[in-house]
């Protein structure tokens, strides 16, 4: 790639102010750096991801209203977590946290277990039993 | 305190820290250079692992491996200590910066709070340099980054404790021992026999051949999984190739780059003529990834097997280029 092609598209970066460095050839043949802004196929790529993942929260949220899954998967979910990186995280099981999803057995669970979750989620036990309208 | 730590910017982080660290203790050595020593280059499929609901393919040598690569070969011994407890992760980092000693960390993204939001995901493999400490925040350089930024002690020990897939545990290191003298031609020639070693791997998921292996899986995936799944694939693709870690395009030009310092070093022309044919290569990803993304664009769920077919050709014409490629470098030193 020509340093002068080093594609200088809008991308989420521009938010954070952020450029990423780049290795390009100059006129000469050289290597040397150059920053970008962004490139549209990493673009897209990314927003069709958060936009799964968007989904994915809406989805779980829809389960939880009607009582098919527990607010844990939601906020799992909202953390971009699945069930493995979730179990890492409260030190448990993955099946045991799937587990949980079940509405009935979500509603058995001590207080203890209930406050590893919140933790991890940095929510009050209260907020992880009742999943909030804000979205 | 603050430690008179240059930053530099670099493509990619475990490069970019080490080749700061290098700088910091007196040794210029280039990102390019640390990545070829180290052997950064790969292919590689890792069946069963899933990442972002997707298969994980990866551009670049496992976490770690290019550092110690890199070390092993120019002689330089790093120190490098993980922990369980939080605690004494953090007292041992202060202990080392009262020091006057910067070191590097293996930190999550997730909890990253300079970075975008967009761009946190459970990633756990991200490298940074921690060059001082005001009060209770941590001076941070950060590879990636275009300018130096700070962590609190709170978000610092957040990220070293991700959890998840290479969980950091703390993880961190920094040079002890140097060589009187740098000396690079041995550990260039090392690094890019290891680099053809691997690429040309007679193992089904690694090198050109996990290249023609995931070819064969997109010709299955529109038929298998439905085309909302295999184009979600195919966006993960691009996105393991761009963006995490710079990938296979990225990836491609600093080996190029290295290519081009390696010969000069090495005094070999021969190693000018194939850097430019790398290039070349990492084009043909670039355009690779356009295509790609041209079908994954719309989020369309309508069948389209036959873009599918022509992108896996894509992909196979690669695998075909980089084996005659690497025949050629082994050949050439």
């Amino acid at each position: 790639m020509k340093k002068s092609d080093v594609p200088q598209d809008k991308s989420n970066l521009e938010s954070a102010n952020l450029r990423e460095l780049c290795y390009a050839v100059d006129d000469n043949g050289e290597y040397t750096t150059e920053h970008t802004t962004g490139w549209d196929p990493k673009t897209i790529a990314l927003n069709n991801t958060l936009e799964e993942i968007k989904e994915r929260i809406e989805d779980a949220k829809q389960r939880v209203i009607d009582n098919i899954s527990s607010p844990i998967e939601y906020y799992m979910e909202l953390h971009k977590m699945d069930p493995s990186v979730l179990a890492s995280y409260v030190g448990m099981w993955q099946w045991r946290i799937k587990r949980h999803f079940k509405p009935v057995v979500f509603k058995k669970l001590s207080s203890k277990v209930l406050q590893k979750y919140a933790e991890v989620f940095e929510i009050s036990i209260d907020e992880l039993k009742s999943i909030e309208k804000k979205s | 305190m603050k430690i008179d730590f240059t930053h530099h910017q670099a493509a990619h982080c475990e490069n970019g820290v080490v080749s700061n660290l290098m700088k910091h203790n007196g040794f210029t050595v280039s990102e390019p250079m640390v990545f070829g020593i180290g052997s950064g280059l790969l292919y590689c499929y890792i069946p069963l692992l899933m990442v972002n609901h997707a298969p994980a393919i990866t551009y670049r040598a496992m976490p770690g491996f290019i550092f110690n690569r890199f070390a092993k070969r120019v002689g330089v011994k790093f120190k490098r200590e993980k922990f369980k407890n939080p605690k004494t992760a953090k007292a041992r980092l202060d202990e080392n910066l009262e020091k006057n000693n910067p070191v590097g960390l293996q930190v999550g993204v997730y909890n990253l709070t300079y970075f975008p939001d967009e761009y946190r995901f459970h990633f756990n493999a991200h490298n940074l340099v921690v060059y001082g400490k005001e009060g209770d925040t941590y001076l941070i350089s950060d590879p990636v980054m275009e300018v130096v930024t700070t962590l609190s002690e709170k978000e610092l020990e957040k990220v070293r404790f991700a959890k998840g897939a290479f969980a950091p545990k703390g993880h961190m290191y920094y040079p002890i021992v140097f060589p009187k003298e740098l000396n690079l031609e041995k550990a260039i020639v090392k690094g890019i026999k290891n680099t053809c070693r691997d690429m040309l791997a007679p193992i089904p998921i690694v090198g050109v051949k996990g290249m023609r292996l995931i070819a064969k899986l997109i010709r299955k995936w529109p038929k298998k999984q439905g085309t909302k799944v295999a184009n979600h694939y195919l966006g993960q693709i691009v996105r393991m190739q761009e963006e995490i870690g710079t990938g296979g395009g990225g990836f491609r030009y600093i080996y190029a780059a290295f290519l081009q310092e390696a010969g000069k070093i090495l005094e070999n022309s021969q190693l000018g003529v194939l850097s430019a044919e790398m290039t070349q290569i990492g084009d043909l990803w670039r355009d690779f990834a356009v295509d790609a993304s041209r079908i994954y664009r719309n989020r369309s769920t309508k069948i389209e097997t036959d873009l599918y077919d022509d992108i896996a050709l894509q992909l196979e014409s690669l695998a075909d280029r980089e084996e005659v490629f690497f025949k050629k470098l082994r050949k050439a030193i």
